[in-house]
């Protein structure tokens, strides 16, 4: 019997020849990041009385949930955190503005093909766009990272997803992964890696393959991979650091195989309250906006603002509708500036947020207001999530978005696309 | 007393896929001391059920618990407000590392988890591996995993990693043998 890439990674993480799901394991990863939401793991570590971590090499941390600070505490632990990097010497520190972990871990080639990553969030899962095993912990497992380089882990059980088919113009990777989650529930994959694979993937970059890890933390997954290809490749070189690619055996045993058709697919809708209420848009279509969220670790990158401003450009948001944009990167934001994207969003009504995770956890900016409904690019519409519990929170593409701000109403993109 | 003595209290019965959101809002996230965020426990469900939670020692809940974030205040808000044991009849993989590293045991168990009334006084053996309701039943549930079961003992994450540092000093604690879960 062969093994999942799961199984593959924690046997080579392990220096054995095979690992099998459900095995208790210990170990040392190669990456792993954090962010202000965990800053408490700094609290803990200078209570332990350790003088340093165990690496600061393999340490990622960013500014990126409540940046910049909206309240006396959190301005301080930002402080806290800042002191905390630069007397460790822990250099991959990013302030403010930065943007958010995830797409950093990406941009800057952290996160690379064959590599073991932890991260303090649950949408870590998301590396296994570029054939990384990754996956979210909370504080005091970094905790025991940092302390002593080293964790324990579950060996997890896979679920094979074959993506067959051509995605059809204005459908894109977020409407696979919500009609994926739609047939899986938000408890689905629990526990499970996720492996994608099918021909549909062929037509997907990078970014549109983060969206499919990304969104599968909605299903429960401990991880995820993308089957690795041209596209995998050209990325890893790119950022040239060494790698090793893993890939499952064809005989590997999945606790679950699921096939979609793309090619049939419409843009879809996660609707309140929960990830996995997906309908097609066009059954919502109507419902009048009054926020639209384009950001986020889900959609936030230069490919999202680039169809957002394909719809909106030359053209104006809807009155009565506030279209927030917030960058996943200050490398995303001027990517989108040297395109003209970002003066055709302004242009549109469009208001930029600094880089970062934006409104999408109800912290510290573009909270709901009673009775509205806001139509966004993020992965959580938890009822309150974005502030208050009265409010309404759609789940979307970037055109999606794009063409409900034009509108004022949740609205089908495909006629804007056309 | 050892984390894995005998345990219980009254239960406050939730359904399935209550997120970490409905236990502790985002808003609390620069919160840590769990004697803090015990105030805002299960806001996120209603001021009427946030107030039945906070008379309550036991969450037992349905498919799911603990799905979407990773905060950890989730479950350090339920151990500020006095809970003792989770049961649940599947949990979300983060909040359940986040539970046990808190050293608040979470229990897998489906056929308790849905008998367990609302209000009902319940039994947990830890080291017996045996939930008891007031009605008289019992149900059995798996052994915890070995670096479970330690991180338990040792009454959390935390604690056991001061004692690895206080013990073995600082060297110790960047080894393998000090320190390996395996």
């Amino acid at each position: 019997m062969g093994m999942t890439f799961a199984e593959k990674i924690f046997a080579k993480k392990t220096g054995r020849a095979a690992a099998r799901a459900g095995e208790i394991v210990s170990v040392r990863p190669d990456v792993v990041m954090t962010l202000d939401a965990d800053a408490e793991i700094i609290i803990r570590f200078e209570e332990l009385g350790l003088p340093r971590v165990w690496d600061p090499a393999r340490i990622v941390c960013a500014l990126d949930h409540y940046g910049p600070a909206s309240t006396r505490r959190s301005a301080d632990l930002h402080r806290r955190m800042r002191l905390f990097a630069e007397a460790q010497g822990i250099e991959r520190f990013f302030e403010v503005g930065e943007g958010l972990t995830h797409q950093i871990m990406l941009e800057r080639g952290y996160a690379l093909p064959g590599m073991f990553i932890v991260g303090t969030d649950s949408h870590t899962p998301s590396y296994g766009c570029v054939g990384a095993l990754s996956c979210g912990v909370g504080a005091s497992d970094m905790l025991s990272i940092w302390a002593t380089g080293e964790l324990w882990f579950q060996v997890p059980r896979s679920a094979r997803i074959v993506l067959d088919g051509a995605l059809p113009p204005g459908v894109f990777a977020k409407d696979v992964i919500l009609e994926v989650i739609r047939s899986f529930t938000a408890s689905g994959c629990t526990y499970m890696s996720a492996e994608f694979t099918g021909s549909a993937l062929a037509d997907m970059p990078m970014a549109e393959r983060f969206v499919l890890c990304n969104l599968s933390t909605e299903m429960g997954v401990k991880s995820t991979w993308v089957e690795v290809d041209e596209t995998t490749r050209a990325f890893a070189d790119r950022h040239g650091g060494a790698y090793g690619i893993v890939a499952p055996d064809p005989d590997a045993d999945y606790a679950a195989l699921k096939r979609f058709d793309v090619s049939a697919l419409a843009p879809m809708l996660a609707c309140p309250h929960r990830v996995d209420n997906v309908h097609p848009v066009a059954a919502m279509a109507g419902a009048p906006v009054h926020q639209a969220f384009l950001g986020t670790c889900a959609s936030g990158r230069f490919e999202d603002l680039a169809v957002a401003a394909k719809i909106l450009g030359g053209r104006h948001a809807a009155p009565g509708v506030r279209l927030l944009i917030a960058p996943a990167s200050r490398a995303v934001l001027r990517r989108a500036m040297e395109a003209g994207h970002a003066q055709a969003l302004i242009d549109a009504g469009g208001v930029f947020l600094p880089p970062g995770c934006g409104p999408c956890a109800g912290i510290h900016e573009g909270l709901l207001g009673q009775g509205e409904r806001c139509v966004s690019t993020a992965n959580r519409n938890f009822r309150g999530r974005m502030g208050n519990p009265d409010s309404e929170i759609y789940l979307g593409s970037a055109a999606t978005v794009a063409a409900s701000a034009l509108t004022g109403v949740i609205t089908d993109p495909r006629p804007y696309l056309a | 007393m050892s984390a894995l003595d005998g345990t219980g209290g009254k239960a406050f019965k939730v359904g399935d896929d209550v997120n970490t959101d409905y236990i502790i809002s985002a808003r609390y996230l620069d919160v840590y001391e769990p004697e803090e965020l015990r105030a805002h426990l299960f806001e996120g469900l209603g001021p009427e059920r946030a107030a039945r939670a906070a008379s309550c020692t036991v969450l037992v809940a349905g498919r799911n618990l603990g799905c979407g974030s990773a905060r950890e205040q989730a479950p350090n808000a339920l151990k500020g407000a006095g809970y003792k044991a989770v049961i649940a009849a599947s949990a979300a993989r983060i909040f359940f590392r986040n539970a046990i590293n808190v050293g608040l045991p979470v229990i897998c168990a489906p056929d308790a988890a849905e008998a367990v009334n609302d209000g009902e006084t319940v039994a947990v053996d830890l080291a017996a591996g045996t939930i008891r309701t007031a009605s008289g039943a019992t149900f059995a549930f798996a052994p915890f995993p070995a670096p479970v079961r330690r991180i338990l003992e040792a009454g959390g994450m935390y604690p056991l990693l001061a004692e690895l540092a206080a013990t073995a000093g600082r060297d110790a604690t960047g080894t393998r043998e000090g320190a390996s879960w395996a």
